[in-house]
């Protein structure tokens, strides 16, 4: 049996009342932590090597030690702007366990110095927003927020901020634009929120489930926390499986659980009679892995699945099964980054247009095999050439698409066009020299 | 004081479609004044706004350092009270924020959240991204449509991910998340919207307890499962970003 931090309670009836919750132990952890140095909470965040778990996978106790020292105005961000499709765990986790991100919050802003912290939660999620509304209001009722939280020298205001649709405010210098009241733009890096971010002072941004881990750490030790999952990839990871299978939804494991344990085990796998195509490990963000036993046996971890070729994003599987054609997953993909790109960066605005009008020739039975070589230039033109990732979360699925399903990108071209009349791009007698393969040499995916 | 016909905010008004909602609002069809510079903050002395939104608006402006980073709760606000961001609604927050018209509608336009032109009181927005879309949301949205037909309290759009692949297909009824949904519930959720019932209760997310506890299902999609992107003309998916 695997360990559980957050599921092993969650249906309990109440948990998102103040009573239930300081119950089962809460707000001990921020009482032990009022009690302890700031600059020790850090030290046992960087023990535990917790990793953000919002998609990038960046440190946490390192992205706290980053903010300055002394006297300054310094805030706590929590984002819980969850809109990377597949993602669906900070939903659950927020809406039934309120008090355990207000009292995580609580822990960092103390340890970083923050007096100030806000949640920005997407717009979408009205009923959330509403909960945490109603459980921060209890919590400052009770002395846990507020001025001099219980009864020590340090007070934190915190408020809930919602947004108002938008994919780019996850970003996290986007979200900081959204939470001062602007259209969410991006900002050049560096200078890096922790040095200068909400109203130009230090600001920590770290992901809803990141933060709800920050009392279990304080609770077991830093360095026990770092026994839960792998050595580079630690504690429990809240998956969410989508798509295609019998049973989608939360589920948590530990890090390093084996993939198949997850898509088939828990999630019940692909329904009766289909096979898995390609699944996205996390996130539509993430290049697609083949749904073959190489990738199934993989450990669900940080570096396996970077290493595989992918990335672990925010955990998000989606499973794609083989009675779906590849061109309309990227198609489907291509038009998301599309319409969420904020069009500050030409390559990002530009390049997720074009590649959806390059689908949509294939789909229309215009295209030719060559539209795939130059959708995979495209794509990687988009590369590391914006001021976020936005373009890049669309280039990197496409490409891994193409690389993966280059074959039937091309029979759907040529069923494309004789469903269009329009005779085949390469004469069947040559289908077998078609040249080398050159997908490699575009392919974002390994760079 | 009544427009004279020649007044350009009175022949804007005559475009606009009128709605049950907006026409409960007093002069909602009034104020804009279309001459005056979008780049002039409007005087709170001389524009009418509900004590009620103007006092929302400032414990909103409280929380922050910045008045700014209040804009868009109150954008939200005034968009309840008016059925949408019209310019009346933009001009009232502007003048209790103290900005400009100008900067409230640019940040209005970013945001899919927000409407830029008056739609029905009702808001569905149907999911139709990857995940959803793997299940049938293209097919649930079709079947929408179809059953909110042309009443204009409907507004049914499509969405991005919102975040509720579990129980997809899903849709966000006046921001109520219900799912899985199959084609007879959307002529349901249409009756019980226009019905002032509440909506689908049995499917409700709020209600639902975590996947482990549940029985496994067979995986089967309870629409039809085309992805294949027809769909483009609908809600905020025209023809590429909302605006550029």
């Amino acid at each position: 049996m695997s360990t559980l931090l957050f599921y092993d309670e969650i249906d309990k009836p109440g948990l998102a009342s103040l009573s239930t919750y300081h119950d089962i132990g809460g707000y001990s952890m921020l009482r032990k932590a009022l009690d302890m140095e700031p600059q020790a909470i850090i030290e046992q965040l960087l023990a535990s090597n917790v990793r953000g778990r919002g998609g990038a996978g960046f440190a946490m106790g390192r992205k706290a030690s980053f903010l300055p020292k002394g006297d300054m105005d310094k805030y706590l961000v929590c984002n819980a702007d969850e809109s990377e499709p597949g993602t669906f765990k900070d939903r659950e986790l927020m809406q039934k366990n309120p008090h355990l991100l207000i009292e995580g919050m609580a822990i960092a802003s103390y340890a970083i110095g923050a007096s100030r912290a806000y949640i920005f939660i997407r717009g979408e999620y009205m009923h959330q927003a509403d909960v945490l509304d109603a459980a921060i209001a209890e919590a400052r009722e009770a002395g846990f927020l507020g001025d001099r939280v219980m009864g020590s020298d340090y007070s934190l205001e915190l408020w809930v901020h919602r947004g108002a649709g938008a994919y780019i405010c996850g970003e996290e210098t986007a979200l900081l634009d959204a939470l001062e009241g602007k259209r969410g733009n991006p900002r050049l890096k560096p200078p890096f929120p922790a040095i200068e971010g909400l109203y130009q002072g230090p600001t920590l941004i770290n992901n809803v489930e990141t933060l709800m881990n920050v009392p279990h750490i304080l609770r077991m030790g830093g360095e026990k926390f770092a026994e839960i999952g792998t050595s580079g990839s630690t504690g429990t990871k809240v998956v969410c499986v989508s798509g295609c299978v019998r049973r989608p939804g939360n589920y948590e494991v530990e890090l390093g659980t084996p993939t198949r344990d997850i898509i088939y085990g828990l999630a019940g796998g692909p329904p009766e009679g289909r096979k898995i195509k390609c699944w996205f490990p996390g996130g539509s963000s993430a290049p697609v892995l083949p749904g073959t036993d190489e990738y199934m046996d993989l450990p669900f971890d940080f570096e396996s699945i970077a290493e595989a070729g992918s990335m672990l994003g925010s955990a998000a599987i989606i499973i794609v099964d083989d009675s779906v054609p590849i061109v309309d997953v990227a198609l489907k993909t291509a038009k998301f980054y599309r319409h969420e790109s904020c069009g500050k960066c030409t390559p990002c605005r530009e390049g997720t247009n074009w590649t959806v009008k390059m689908l949509e020739r294939i789909e229309n039975g215009q295209a030719t095999p060559m539209d795939l070589d130059i959708m995979a230039s495209v794509c990687d033109q988009i590369l590391g050439n914006c001021l976020c990732v936005l373009g890049d979360a669309m280039a990197m699925p496409i490409s891994s698409m193409i690389k993966h399903f280059r074959e039937e990108f091309e029979e759907h071209i040529e069923m494309a066009r004789e469903r269009n009349g329009l005779g085949a791009a390469i004469p069947v007698m040559n289908r077998d020299e078609r040249g080398p393969d050159r997908s490699a040499e575009y392919s974002a995916v390994g760079h | 004081m009544t427009p004279s016909p020649s007044d350009p905010s009175r022949r804007l008004a005559g475009q606009v479609r009128r709605y049950s909602h907006g026409s409960r609002v007093p002069d909602w069809d009034r104020a804009a004044d279309l001459q005056k510079a979008p780049a002039v903050i409007p005087d709170l002395a001389t524009t009418r706004v509900s004590d009620e939104l103007r006092e929302a608006i400032e414990q909103y402006m409280s929380r922050y350092p910045d008045r700014r980073s209040a804009a868009l709760p109150a954008l939200m606000l005034a968009q309840k009270v008016h059925g949408w961001c019209s310019p009346l609604a933009i001009e009232q927050v502007a003048a209790v924020m103290r900005l400009t018209p100008g900067y409230l509608s640019s940040v209005a336009t970013f945001y899919d959240m927000f409407e830029t032109e008056p739609k029905g009181e009702h808001t569905v927005y149907v999911c139709t991204n990857i995940s959803c879309a793997l299940r049938g949301g293209d097919a649930i949205y079709e079947a929408m449509v179809e059953a909110a037909g042309d009443d204009p309290r409907m507004n049914v759009r499509t969405f991005e991910c919102l975040g509720a692949c579990d129980i997809a297909p899903m849709a966000s009824v006046n921001g109520e998340y219900v799912g899985p949904l199959d084609e007879a519930d959307c002529r349901q959720i249409v009756d019980e919207l226009t019905s002032g019932r509440p909506v689908l209760e049995h499917k409700r997310l709020r209600d639902r307890p975590s996947a482990i506890d549940l029985p496994m299902g067979d995986g089967l999609p309870t629409a039809g499962r085309d992805i294949s992107n027809r769909i483009t003309a609908s809600g905020n998916d025209v023809a590429g970003p909302k605006d550029m």
